[in-house]
């Protein structure tokens, strides 16, 4: 049984129909003048295979441009699967995404630098030395891989979280470049049942992460049934370039048929046109040339339309994720997904606060709603981000599942029928002849059926705000709950067979 | 009369017009010449080039950056106006150097090997050369030996060394050993900046100074 | 037997099943009889009442109490337990005087004049009936001059005045004025509530206690009625 996310019958669309079939169609154009230009030389060589013009451009980096016909295009999107089956380690997490069907799953993500502690010092008052409050202090630091095994664990625990994206960049003494894939897959899949998605830092160790999901799931045709690993990769930067590495990246994970997000991050008015027209046809070009690739490379190979546009602000020309275009585009192209019925992965919930609080609530609640009505399959929706995601906060990330519990439940569809209304009626008629007149009997059948949603789990008491204290408790009381680990002797294997791993990650040897 | 030039020259800084073509904040002076045409001019009549660049070009930045800071500009204007300084300046280079006068000096800017992002690098190289600097812009995604060898052949001041991802700003650290290794690292100032990096990264790989974005790497070079 | 039916009342009341033909909390119940029928049959088979009261229902209302603090109920279990509660006691009144058992009291609420809001006071009314508490309802928008007259003549320990308008609030004071003027205040309690209702407010008409919500009514008329006994 895949995990039910939630169903959003009737998503939120701001696009016309000529509209989407003008954002394609000027794509289209794009990708024929001016095309992409590659700096990497294989990504050329397979689409020039398939009748693609090439040019050749000089300067200090080799690089061509590339003119991707109409027909390639068309042709690589009905290769494209309708439905992404995204495996997990606990297949009740399994999730299953069709291109034509806006069920939502709620993913965290991306990687960040800065771990963000929270403790709570007292304050007293001046006037009235009687009256203390505690007021969270939040401190950033560097993370590491003991973070990620931390934050692994509680996105376990966080009911509302369908899937995992690593959250925190591990940045120990003892990691390096050839080291940090197989670390932080291992600390992830480790501390986390659900399904794992990840960039990778190094080519070389894409067949050391492989090796270790096909030893936890059994084996090469196992991991092919049930994928708990995929792949993000933004091989194309805005505007229209595709990267050497990462198209590298992008091209050896289709081989291995394995899931891939293809995703860009144009900002408008810097690497896009600052006007809604501009930025989605050039998004929509980007992500098809990358989907257009992906379909070369393997025709059939599992991918994700991805999105995560932003807009710049105006007074650093830094991200703006907090904007209300932000959200815009993200809608527009879950639409445009849905238009090729292709499996979204769309961004939310980035906001542009430093620390959680007023403004960090209203960024991401607001884009958290409305991208989320727009029915997205794969909602990257920055659980316990902040700064742009350049920062990961425990506390941040239980305090976000509360309100996806509220928004999952105010998408769910409305139960208007037949045998509804009858039964209200049947209430109404014998109500009115009571001397209360209360409906108050009724409540009890549907009070533990789940049909009457919760109050925000952290309300504080009379005129206290003691949110953060109390998701603070919260926090502590799923960190104490235990996770399911990889089992002793795969973890041995595991160790035994890939290299590079800490042997501190290890939980059946600590402390012996 | 030449006062009068100068005069328009700074108000073209001001409003971001580099060239005839340029609309600028308003468009008051829409197909008048813009602040290249005018140096031109201003060279022509034999206006001298300090005066063009205290009067003309740096007070019209000095408006730019109070305009700026009081929320009435936001960046796109300032780099309107920082670029049109910096075409002056291109203009103007000859004849300082053919008259002996000496520039703030020379900065050297790349993107660190395997990063391809280049939205900050290029507006601290903008705003740098809108300031006066000699800007030498090496591109994104530059090997280290390519980093090294100019600092060697081209001696610049300051090198300023930028990184957006987690993946990549671990280059910065190899630079800055390489420029040890070749004994060179005493003859410049390194700058380090970028989305991923931090205070802390920039001081544990031996860095000079980290500039959260192009006014904290001005401020820094003009302590200097 | 005795035995049994009593610890069938007090289930029922956990339940929260007045009649056979309630659901209850659990699954299978309907069809089997609930507090009514079963409080019923016990007088009909000679229980004592005393411990049909103790024992069946107050035991079941403390059973329910407990697991409202421990968040397992909810306000919509526990007032179906109240009114089976308060059922079960309209059967037993007509007989409590003959087995010489004192009623906790009777208490008279009403809405005050001009205000239809009875919600609040029909949840009061149904927890003080569920508490042993004999309740008579005069309704919403009662005039003034009836409430008095009710006191007069029901002779209650409470009088209970709800109001949910800021614009209505002050008619509770225009009653306790007309009680005082009818030489009637000294011989009943009265507790005001309803949302606009403050402590402060209470305190300022004269009134003897105010009650947030349904639980306070019904703890601040316990308080005040142990007070009168001592």
């Amino acid at each position: 049984m895949p995990r039910e996310g939630i169903l959003v019958d009737r998503p939120y669309e701001r696009l016309t129909r000529e509209q989407v079939e003008l954002i394609h169609q000027v794509s289209m154009q794009i990708l024929t003048d001016p095309g992409l230009i590659s700096f990497n030389r294989e990504a050329v060589d397979i689409l020039h295979g398939h009748g693609a013009a090439v040019e050749s451009i000089a300067g200090d980096h080799q690089s061509w441009q590339v003119k991707i016909p109409e027909q390639l295009v068309l042709k690589a999107l009905d290769n494209a699967p309708r439905t992404v089956k995204l495996g997990a380690r606990n297949p009740d997490n399994t999730l299953i995404m069709h291109g034509d069907e806006p069920r939502v799953y709620f993913i965290t993500g991306s990687e960040t630098n800065i771990w963000l502690d929270v403790h709570f010092p007292t304050y007293v008052n001046k006037a009235d030395p009687t009256r203390e409050i505690r007021i969270p202090e939040f401190k950033p630091r560097r993370g590491t891989v003991d973070d990620l095994c931390q934050s692994a664990h509680i996105c376990e625990h966080l009911e509302m979280v369908d899937g995992y994206i690593r959250t925190v960049n591990i940045q120990d003494r003892d990691i390096t470049g050839d080291n940090k894939d197989v670390n932080k897959f291992f600390a992830s899949l480790n501390n986390n049942t659900k399904h794992f998605m990840s960039g990778l830092t190094s080519l070389k160790q894409l067949d050391n992460v492989v090796r270790m999901a096909e030893l936890i799931v059994g084996g090469k045709k196992a991991l092919e049934e049930n994928p708990i690993i995929s792949f993000i990769t933004c091989l194309v930067k805005s505007p229209l370039q595709f990267v050497d590495d990462t198209t590298a990246t992008f091209i050896e994970v289709c081989r291995r048929g394995l899931p891939v997000a293809v995703s860009s991050s144009p900002q408008a008015g810097t690497t896009a046109p600052i006007k809604e027209a501009g930025i989605m046809a050039q998004i929509n070009a980007e992500v098809l040339a990358g989907i257009t690739l992906g379909q070369l490379v393997k025709p059939g190979t599992p991918v994700l339309y991805g999105s995560v546009p932003v807009r710049a602000r105006m007074d650093t020309l830094g991200d703006s994720y907090g904007s209300v275009e932000t959200s815009q585009y993200n809608i527009d192209c879950v639409q445009m997904a849905r238009f090729y019925g292709i499996p979204n992965y769309s961004t939310s919930g980035v906001c542009d606060s430093k620390i959680p609080g007023q403004q960090s609530s209203i960024e991401r609640l607001f884009s958290d709603i409305v991208v989320a009505m727009s029915g997205p399959q794969y909602l990257h929706c920055a659980f316990g981000l902040l700064d742009c995601n350049s920062v990961f906060c425990l506390l941040q990330a239980v305090l976000d599942d509360a309100h996806f519990k509220m928004i999952k439940f105010f998408l769910r569809q409305p139960r208007i029928d037949q045998p509804e209304m009858e039964a209200a009626l049947k209430q109404m008629r014998a109500v009115v002849t009571t001397p209360q007149k209360l409906y108050i009997s009724y409540i009890r059948p549907v009070l533990r059926s789940g049909e009457i949603s919760g109050i925000y789990p952290f309300e504080g008491s009379g005129e206290t705000d003691d949110v953060f204290e109390i998701a603070y408790e919260q926090m502590k009381d799923l960190l104490a709950r235990p996770v399911e680990h990889i089992d002793r002797k795969i973890t041995a294997r595991i160790f035994e067979e890939i290299p590079g791993l800490l042997p501190r990650l290890n939980v059946y040897e600590r402390g012996s | 009369m030449s006062k009068d030039i100068i005069a328009i020259i700074r108000e073209n800084v001001i409003q971001g017009r580099k060239t005839q073509d340029d609309i600028g904040i308003d468009d008051s002076l829409a197909g008048t010449p813009g602040v290249v045409e005018l140096t031109q001019q201003a060279l022509e009549r034999n206006i001298s080039p300090q005066g063009i660049i205290t009067e003309g070009l740096t007070a019209g930045m000095q408006v730019v950056g109070e305009k700026f800071s009081t929320k009435e500009y936001f960046i796109p204007d300032m780099l309107a106006s920082a670029e049109a300084v910096g075409a002056a300046m291109d203009i103007l280079k000859p004849v300082l150097e053919s008259a002996n006068v000496e520039t703030k000096g020379k900065f050297a800017i790349a993107t660190v090997k395997g990063d391809i992002h280049d939205i900050g690098k290029n507006i601290v190289a903008i705003l740098l050369k809108g300031a006066g600097y000699e800007v030498h812009d090496l591109g994104t995604d530059v090997p280290t030996e390519q980093v090294v060898e100019f600092v060697r052949e081209e001696k610049p001041g300051y090198l300023g060394l930028s990184a957006l991802l987690t993946t990549t700003m671990i280059e910065m650290g190899v630079v800055i050993k390489a420029l040890e290794e070749n004994k060179l690292r005493s003859s410049v100032k390194v700058l380090v900046g970028g989305a991923a990096v931090s205070e802390e990264f920039a001081q544990e790989i031996g860095a000079d100074a980290y500039c959260i974005d192009a006014f904290a790497a001005i401020k820094v070079l003009e302590g200097y | 037997m005795q035995e049994d039916v009593i610890s069938l009342i007090k289930e029922n009341v956990i339940q929260g099943r007045i009649t056979k033909g309630d659901e209850g909390m659990d699954e299978g119940m309907v069809g089997q009889p609930g507090v009514t029928e079963l409080v019923e049959q016990a007088v009909a088979s000679g229980v004592h009442i005393r411990d049909v009261i103790s024992k069946g229902l107050s035991g079941g209302m403390n059973v329910v109490g407990q697991k409202f603090e421990a968040g397992e109920y909810f306000i919509p279990d526990m007032l179906a337990s109240a009114e089976a509660v308060g059922a079960a006691m309209q059967i037993l009144q007509p007989r409590l005087a003959a087995s010489g058992i004192k009623t906790k009291g009777t208490i008279v609420v009403a809405t005050v004049k001009d205000d239809l809001h009875d919600l609040g006071k029909n949840i009061v009314s149904i927890l003080l009936r569920g508490a042993g508490y004999i309740v008579k309802d005069l309704g919403n928008n009662v005039d003034a001059q009836v409430i008095v007259d009710a006191v007069r003549e029901e002779n209650p320990h409470f009088l209970g005045l709800s109001a949910l308008l800021t614009s209505t609030m002050a008619r509770m004071a225009d009653v306790i004025q007309m009680l005082e003027e009818s030489g009637l205040r000294e011989q009943v309690k009265v507790i005001v509530g309803g949302a606009p209702v403050s402590e402060e407010f209470a305190q300022s008409i004269g009134a003897d206690g105010y009650g947030a919500d349904g639980f306070q009514a019904v703890a601040i008329v316990e308080a005040l009625a142990s007070d009168t006994e001592s």
